[in-house]
């Protein structure tokens, strides 16, 4: 039980460490993964954009079940010894942030216009120099796909409890803390919980929106 | 003069739809050509092949000697040596400085150089004042003479003109145009391809027009020629202004 204010701030921060880590990990693998698909020309890109998007919906309760596996003591990783560790909820929940953010960034730098591309191809640009170019002009669709990204993570429970096991003190996150007091009958705890998740992502998007509106020069 | 630009048989088919024919004809070094034509002619499509945008569907490009295709490993290094400016100015999402150091920062530039460069060229262009302004708040005047600054600002031997002063009042249009004078003057072995439907332009300033009809080039004259004797009956419609279409 979360029941003082010690313990609140350890429980937020150790939330907001989880899904921004996880945010981060998953931005940095989604958005060139995602420009490479939008940009580049290969055999079945309409299917692996499919994928992509059709992987939106994937489970957080299954992105749990699969890292579970991977380091329960019976898993190909068991040895590693991460299961109810924060780490492994920063790796469950990075596999729920690489879709989004991977089909955000192929539909972010796809919507760029095409003078733009063939601009900074007739100046000379050498392919990775237009990537990097194409991602600079679609700079607020990227950080988009990571607020997104930061929103989903921030707010799942599924994959932070399987994984993390809701331990107190050391795998306890405000979404685990909201489930756990409401199953104990602390609507009112649990609630004020919720509202400190909101206020959480409140400041998270706050800051990524002033980022996204930074004028380029 | 040496050929700087040559099309051999080039044709171009968009999705089946024939865009250009078969179009032959090579452009020398100090030489500013024009190339006019109806909308929908194959102007742009011309521009395009010669800057490696595009690829023909048949036929060859030979530029500074050597034949060149989009795939080339070279294709690039010869797409560094050709400036290309078009009708809608499009500039990128960072100040104006930012926009004009582009071209020096991709080919490696060190950024002291770079930033006397463009000091030095956004003062010549009356933009200094405005080089921390983001580009994209430039009146469409300003934009293009960016546009055009950024693609000459490395001294590119070859420049593509895609009806590049369309949109703009006479006072840009004028100045666009003495850039391109002040360009072809500093070195006489440079190159201009001017794409225009514009026939005040073109007898300003080319010194050899061909002109585009269907896709097909009908007929390649210098300047006095194409305007006052020309053989096909298209280019005397089209030179006097007769409906087209």
């Amino acid at each position: 039980m979360v029941s003082t204010g010690n313990e609140l701030l350890d429980v937020t921060l150790l939330s907001l460490y989880v899904s921004g880590m996880a945010t981060i990990l998953g931005s940095a693998i989604g958005i060139p993964l995602g420009a490479l698909i939008g940009l580049k020309e290969f055999g079945g890109k309409g299917a692996v954009k499919t994928l992509t998007y059709t992987l939106y919906g994937f489970p957080p309760v299954l992105s749990g079940l699969v890292v579970y596996y991977m380091f329960s003591r019976a898993g190909p990783l068991g040895d590693l010894g991460i299961l109810f560790t924060p780490t492994a909820m920063i790796i469950a929940e990075t596999f729920l942030v690489i879709p989004l953010v991977t089909g955000i960034t192929i539909t972010s730098v796809v919507e760029v216009d095409r003078s733009i591309k063939d601009t900074v191809k007739a100046l000379g640009a050498s392919p990775s120099q237009s990537i990097i170019t194409v991602m600079r002009e679609a700079w607020v669709g990227l950080v988009m796909a990571c607020m997104i990204g930061f929103g989903r993570v921030i707010a799942e429970v599924g994959a932070a409890y399987l994984v993390g096991g809701n331990i107190d003190g050391e795998t306890r996150v405000l979404t685990t803390a909201i489930m756990l007091e409401t199953r104990m009958g602390h609507f009112e705890w649990a609630m004020s919980l919720g509202i400190v998740l909101l206020s959480v992502a409140l400041m998270v998007f706050l800051f990524l929106r002033l980022l996204q509106e930074r004028e380029m020069l | 003069m040496k050929t700087a630009i040559a099309l051999e048989d080039v044709s171009k088919k968009y999705n089946g739809v024939v865009a250009l024919k078969g179009a032959s004809f090579a452009v020398s070094k100090g030489e500013v050509f024009g190339i006019v034509g109806p909308s929908g002619a194959g102007k742009s499509t011309i521009l395009r092949i010669m800057d490696l945008l595009e690829a023909p569907t048949k036929g060859r490009l030979l530029i500074d000697g050597q034949y060149v295709a989009q795939t080339d490993a070279r294709a690039e290094t010869v797409r560094r040596n050709i400036g290309m400016v078009l009708q809608k100015p499009v500039v990128l999402n960072r100040s104006v400085a930012n926009n004009l150091g582009y071209s020096l920062m991709i080919r490696g530039w060190d950024e002291h150089r770079i930033a006397e460069v463009v000091d030095a060229e956004l003062k010549r262009l009356g933009l200094h004042g405005r080089r921390r302004t983001n580009a994209r708040n430039l009146s469409g005047g300003e934009m293009q003479r960016l546009c055009f600054a950024r693609a000459t600002v490395h001294a590119p031997s070859m420049l593509l003109l895609d009806e590049f002063a369309a949109n703009l009042d006479p006072a840009n249009v004028s100045l666009l145009e003495n850039q391109v004078q002040e360009y072809m003057r500093e070195d006489g072995n440079r190159t201009v391809v001017i794409v225009t439907h514009n026939m005040f332009q073109a007898k300003r300033m080319c010194t050899r027009i061909a002109l585009i009809w269907d896709g097909e080039i009908v007929e390649i004259a210098d300047r006095k020629k194409f305007f006052e004797n020309p053989e096909d009956a298209r280019t005397a419609a089209f030179v006097s202004g007769e409906s087209v279409y």
